[in-house]
């Protein structure tokens, strides 16, 4: 589906095709990369901003013009600082968990549909991969945490650890409802099924699917209000608690691209991705038209909510966490499933055409 | 055993939506209470306690006439004073040092002071460097009395009818 453009084979005719495709897919994938990074180091600013905002604070506004290269004066700082390896601790896996986080977080954007017809990887099961990545990206924070050899690590691991398979699963249930609707697990074609305008999003027959696919999402970052993980009050930092510099960047890097991509999945799946709300109403062209940037404000809309519940809800017990994945989100999703069942075997629904 | 009405509590989120039109309220209005400090400045009252002064009167005389009653109301025995007579016959201070260290800002010598000599100023960013500079002699404090005279007769000014 996704040939390499003509010009490609123009501007290089002397090169063999396969190479002709590693260079068009790899500068594809590089300027993929460096958008979601540029995101993600804006994103750490304009959450210090909004949750200044709420706080009645300003929020970093010194660096450049509004604090807008406040990102790079992070960035600098870190890379100055020196990467503290403890004594006892497995060097290999220390060093190599930090990569393990952010791969498959950057991995996972080779099959969201950008805007029509484009994806990087534009692959039919684009959903497994992207389930089976979510699922590597634990590797990264267990391992980290078991590596480090401190207690505070290994505890914040092990809850990463339980926390990431209890909401996993009520993850993968919500989907499930997405792929029943769409009748496919490539991402493009789950758009289209929800074309027709704002009201043909899957959004609203699958509220309950919606939130606990949301709610999931937070947790699976491990962001407020459930960042047991790494909650200050009792494990210090968790699992990246003897990471420094560059290190524990990549972890920050891993968390906030991850945001992001959950951020652009929840409008893939319920919102319709790249598809215009206002689709099929008497508007001009420029309303009506689907785009990236419809996908961008969603997402940008997503990642907002995950700011402002960071800046409202305190943290849940540890306990509280697991009783709401599988006590509360898990019947939740089934009850749904089933009802959805109905809708869908008696074409009620954008899915009826 | 729950109730009805707090399941449906539950699962309408209802308590978290408060919450977040709480801090929704709070980002959509905006009042913001950052100062930024060297551009924007709180208010301060004229009877701000900040660093110390001496004073002299119109003719250049210097107020204090060392009675010591500072040195004896200060709480923190941070005023050490040695007094002798001048070469015109008047009681005059040949040693007056208030150790910043010590002193708590309390303003008690400024209280205790008959002829207003020693006073706190509105001036609260300074700094030492150097061991020995928290001591303000009493060339200092004349020094700095003889440069913020104005600002000083305008704050006394300013409080005089509260005293």
């Amino acid at each position: 589906m996704n040939g390499i453009p003509e010009f490609v084979n123009t501007l290089l005719p002397f090169l063999p095709e396969w190479i002709r495709a590693i260079v068009f897919y790899g500068v594809v994938a590089m300027i993929l990369f460096i958008s979601v990074i540029l995101t993600m180091a804006f994103l750490t600013l304009a959450e210090r901003r909004v949750i200044g905002s709420i706080q009645a604070r300003i929020g970093p506004n010194r660096v450049g013009p509004g604090g807008l290269l406040q990102p790079f004066a992070d960035v600098l700082k870190l890379m100055l600082k020196e990467i503290v390896i403890p004594a006892s601790s497995s060097k290999f896996l220390f060093v190599i968990a930090p990569l393990l986080a952010v791969i498959p977080a950057l991995a996972a954007w080779a099959v969201v549909p950008l805007w029509p017809g484009f994806a990087v990887a534009d692959i039919n099961a684009g959903l497994l991969y992207l389930l089976a990545l979510s699922s590597a990206g634990v590797y990264g924070v267990i391992l980290a945490g078991w590596a480090t050899n401190s207690k505070y690590a290994f505890l914040g691991a092990m809850r990463a650890a339980a926390q990431m398979v209890a909401y996993e699963i009520a993850m993968g249930f919500a989907l499930v409802g997405v792929v029943m609707g769409a009748g496919s697990l490539n991402l493009g074609e789950i758009i289209e099924a929800q074309s027709g305008g704002a009201f043909s999003y899957f959004f609203w027959w699958m509220i309950p699917l919606f939130l606990v696919y949301f709610i999931s999402g937070v947790a699976e970052t491990n962001r407020a209000p459930f960042d047991v993980v790494e909650g200050e009050s009792e494990i210090v930092a968790g699992f990246h608690v003897e990471y420094s510099g560059m290190a524990f960047a990549v972890f920050f890097v891993a968390e906030y691209v991850n945001m992001i991509l959950i951020s652009a999945l929840t409008s893939v799946f319920f919102f319709g991705g790249w598809l215009s709300p206002f689709e099929g109403y008497p508007l001009p062209d420029l309303l009506t038209a689907p785009g990236f940037h419809w996908l961008a404000l969603k997402i940008a809309f997503f990642l907002f909510l995950y700011l402002w519940f960071r800046a409202t809800f305190p943290r849940y017990r540890y306990d509280q966490i697991m009783r709401l994945g599988w006590k509360v989100f898990i019947p939740v999703t089934l009850v749904w499933l089933t009802v959805l069942g109905v809708f869908v075997v008696y074409d009620v629904g954008p899915w009826a055409k | 055993m729950k109730t009805p009405a707090s399941f449906f509590k539950t699962f309408f989120l209802t308590e978290l939506l408060v919450g977040l039109y709480v801090t929704m309220r709070q980002f959509v209005a905006r009042p913001n209470v950052t100062v930024q400090y060297p551009e924007e400045k709180t208010p301060q009252s004229p009877r701000y306690r900040g660093l110390h002064a001496q004073r002299r009167y119109a003719n250049g005389q210097e107020r204090c006439i060392a009675c010591k009653l500072c040195e004896a109301v200060c709480p923190a025995l941070a005023i050490t004073i040695e007094s002798d007579v001048a070469a015109d016959g008047t009681r005059r201070t040949t040693r007056y040092d208030i150790d910043l260290f010590k002193c708590i800002y309390c303003g008690f010598c400024e209280e205790a002071c008959p002829v207003d000599a020693i006073v706190e100023t509105r001036i609260h960013e300074y700094h030492m460097e150097n061991p020995g500079e928290n001591i303000m002699t009493k060339d200092k404090l004349l020094a700095i009395g003889d440069r913020y005279e104005a600002m000083i007769a305008a704050d006394k000014a300013a409080d005089a009818r509260y005293r």
